[in-house]
């Protein structure tokens, strides 16, 4: 069963086509890469999903509903979180903060309730402290609650924004280059986190990512973006040995000798 | 001195008793020798002594109520500055609530605001109007000014119309961002005191220019508000409501989103967040507690006109809020006092003992640096003073604390709901 259908979707910036018709289909519970060059448009691709660009043409559907047209947060509110490529944590507050905004649109405190904090309201969110730290506890960061989120290392905060991004229970995660700046013991880890992360929870993966290694290994299903067009999808063994994917990102010579 | 605090720290009886001590040394001075305006700061000074001391915040509140509702006005009651003591007090605790509810916009929402004062215009017009004859020139119906009783009413409705122009002006503003936020709001602002400059014709509803003179003052079975020892407990009591306010949307859901906006907005769309409706809601709440002290101030001066409420108000208003420390609500307080006091007061003063000097012939100020003229240059000085030293404001704003231990034994039970792997172990890079 799919659980996420694109179709034709196209966006132009002005003359350049950044995602040129491209159909894609996910399977519930499955872990599905895109790749591609730099470039390529497949952050482009994650912020047509997520309503952070509006398409010019295509559609986009989560399970029955469509997702053209929406802003972000109601996209959220559908079930789709993601974590960005350029870190974007909120960094001058603190990490259990951070992930209690994650918590947000299961929060119902209004401005009544919270200026006369009643008990409703209290309980609430001392509830979304508990479960704020449980995610904390899951990708490991519960003894870093109180520090700010910018004075987090590098690895701790992607962590961190996958944590937030788990708190607002999606039913479709997007990573956005989960292993970019990880070593090799960094991202052996995050291979299995992930892996472990569908089981637990239940949640269907798409990640962006450069690192083949870890593509190969975790992935079900790759789709390969070029100058904006798919230009292959199968599975990785598949991937592996289609000339179009080897000539995108090794050249022409690499696939017919001179 | 390094010795000394050290030793103070964690001893709370210590801590009291020097309290308690210097309330009761300044206290005396102030009784004793009266328009000394030294030793009404000192006593103003106790709470920020209060603030650093380590006690139960609830017994905190208890000292401070003591002190103002109490002590201030008592020591400061026998002798003949006490009006003007009073009046600078009042002042001081209107422009805290206008720069907590600044602080709103611009320290947890980070929507630079440079026209904050017209909310507080719409407020003191909102009373000034009804409470004069104003009114009967365009109501159809009721007859006007309306009875000082009104007031009271005035507050909430001031506070209502206040925030519902801070939608109105959200709307079209929240397009923009950053930098073009701030030129639109300036414009905003600049735009509401125009208008109440110039809606004296075709109906005369602000009197114009002229602005709106004996405004009545507010009245409760019978009392009249009228000097500034009264208005003083007003305004304290608002200010109660409002600080009570603010701490507690700061440390909520609501806050929290709008500190989410401000890190990151597009993080923070992705969260679930209502961008609109989060900026709108800073909005409206920040202009509401200015709404409600224009109500104050307009019955308090009993005359309302359009220079009240000009871009250095706005601008006055954000260096309280830069200068406190950005979202930070002890920061704010201290920032809107010190800067009131300073400009009522302290440079007054100031320029006062530099005229005598002159006058005395014990210096000449040439032409170009009379006293008068370098207030504003002492001014400025000290704000790049500040901004130099303490670039996070005189109290930076702290993030809120969680008690690690609670939350580890409350974790448990979403554990057990969805997570059937250990926590805490693989994937630690």
């Amino acid at each position: 069963m799919s659980i996420l259908t694109v179709s034709n979707l196209t966006k132009q910036f002005g003359g350049l086509v950044a995602v040129n018709s491209v159909d894609m289909t996910v399977e519930k519970g499955s872990i599905t890469a895109v790749i591609g060059p730099n470039g390529a448009g497949k952050t482009t691709f994650f912020n047509l999903i997520t309503g952070v660009y509006q398409p010019d043409n295509g559609n986009v559907q989560l399970g029955s509903s469509s997702l053209v047209g929406l802003k972000p947060h109601e996209i959220s509110r559908h079930g789709i979180a993601r974590t960005f490529q350029n870190i974007r944590l909120f960094s001058n507050i603190t990490v259990l903060e951070n992930v209690m905004v994650g918590l947000h649109k299961q929060l119902k405190a209004g401005i009544v309730g919270t200026l006369f904090q009643t008990k409703r309201v209290r309980e609430e969110e001392q509830l979304a402290k508990e479960e704020a730290y449980h995610w904390l506890e899951y990708v490991g960061l519960a003894k870093h609650l109180n520090e700010d989120a910018q004075n987090l290392s590098y690895g701790a905060q992607r962590r961190l924004e996958i944590a937030r991004a788990l708190a607002t229970k999606p039913k479709l995660l997007l990573l956005d280059e989960p292993a970019a700046g990880m070593n090799p013991r960094e991202t052996r880890e995050l291979t299995e986190f992930i892996h472990r992360m569908r089981e637990d929870l239940d949640v269907t993966i798409v990640l962006i990512e450069h690192d083949m290694k870890l593509v190969m290994e975790i992935s079900e299903q790759i789709f390969v973006l070029d100058h904006g067009e798919k230009i292959a999808e199968g599975k990785p063994a598949e991937i592996r040995n289609n000339v179009k994917v080897i000539e995108a990102y090794l050249g022409k010579s690499a696939v017919t000798p001179a | 001195m390094n010795k000394l605090t050290s030793k103070l720290k964690g001893n709370k009886l210590a801590q009291i008793i020097l309290l308690v001590l210097y309330v009761l040394i300044t206290s005396l001075s102030l009784y004793l020798a009266q328009a000394s305006v030294t030793a009404f700061l000192l006593l103003l000074f106790s709470l920020l002594l209060l603030y650093y001391t380590e006690l139960p915040d609830r017994l905190k509140w208890l000292i401070a109520g003591v002190v103002l509702i109490g002590v201030i006005p008592f020591v400061s009651s026998t002798g003949p500055g006490y009006q003007s003591y009073m009046e600078v007090a009042t002042v001081v605790g209107i422009y805290v609530a206008m720069a907590l509810g600044l602080n709103i916009v611009v320290g947890l929402a980070g929507l630079l605001d440079l026209g904050f004062v017209a909310f507080f215009a719409i407020g003191a017009y909102t009373y000034g109007i009804f409470a004069t004859g104003q009114a009967a020139n365009f109501m159809p119906f009721g007859t006007f000014p309306l009875s000082g009783e009104s007031f009271w009413i005035f507050i909430l409705i001031g506070c209502f119309v206040a925030a519902l122009f801070g939608v109105l002006l959200g709307i079209p503003v929240l397009r923009v961002k950053g930098d073009y936020l701030a030129i639109v709001t300036l414009g905003f602002g600049e735009i509401i005191r125009i208008v109440f400059n110039n809606l004296d014709k075709p109906v005369n509803i602000t009197n114009g220019a002229m602005g709106l003179a004996s405004v009545k003052p507010p009245e409760i079975f019978g009392y009249q508000f009228v000097y500034p020892n009264q208005f003083y407990f007003i305004v304290l009591a608002i200010l109660f409501l409002v600080i009570l306010a603010v701490r507690r949307f700061e440390f909520s859901k609501i806050g929290r989103s709008w500190k989410a906006v401000r890190e990151n907005e597009i993080a923070a769309q992705s969260m679930g967040i209502h961008l609109v409706r989060t900026k709108l809601l800073a909005f409206a709440i920040g202009a509401s507690f200015s709404g409600m002290m224009g109500v104050v101030f307009a019955a308090k001066q009993t005359f309302v006109d359009p220079t009240s409420f000009t871009l250095l108000e706005s601008i006055t208003i954000l260096v309280m809020v830069i200068l406190g420390g950005m979202g930070s609500v002890p920061g704010v307080i201290l920032g809107a006092a010190v800067i009131t006091i300073l400009n009522l007061q302290v440079l007054t003063e100031v320029t006062n003992y530099l005229n005598q000097l002159s006058l005395d012939g014990v210096i000449s100020f040439p032409e170009a640096l009379a006293p008068a003229k370098m207030q504003r240059f002492i001014f400025g000085a000290i704000l790049i003073i500040f901004a130099i030293y303490r670039p996070q404001g005189l109290i930076p704003s702290k993030n809120p604390v969680f008690d690690e231990e609670s939350l580890k034994e409350g974790s448990k039970k979403h554990r057990k709901e969805q997570i059937t792997v250990e926590p805490d172990k693989g994937f630690q890079a």
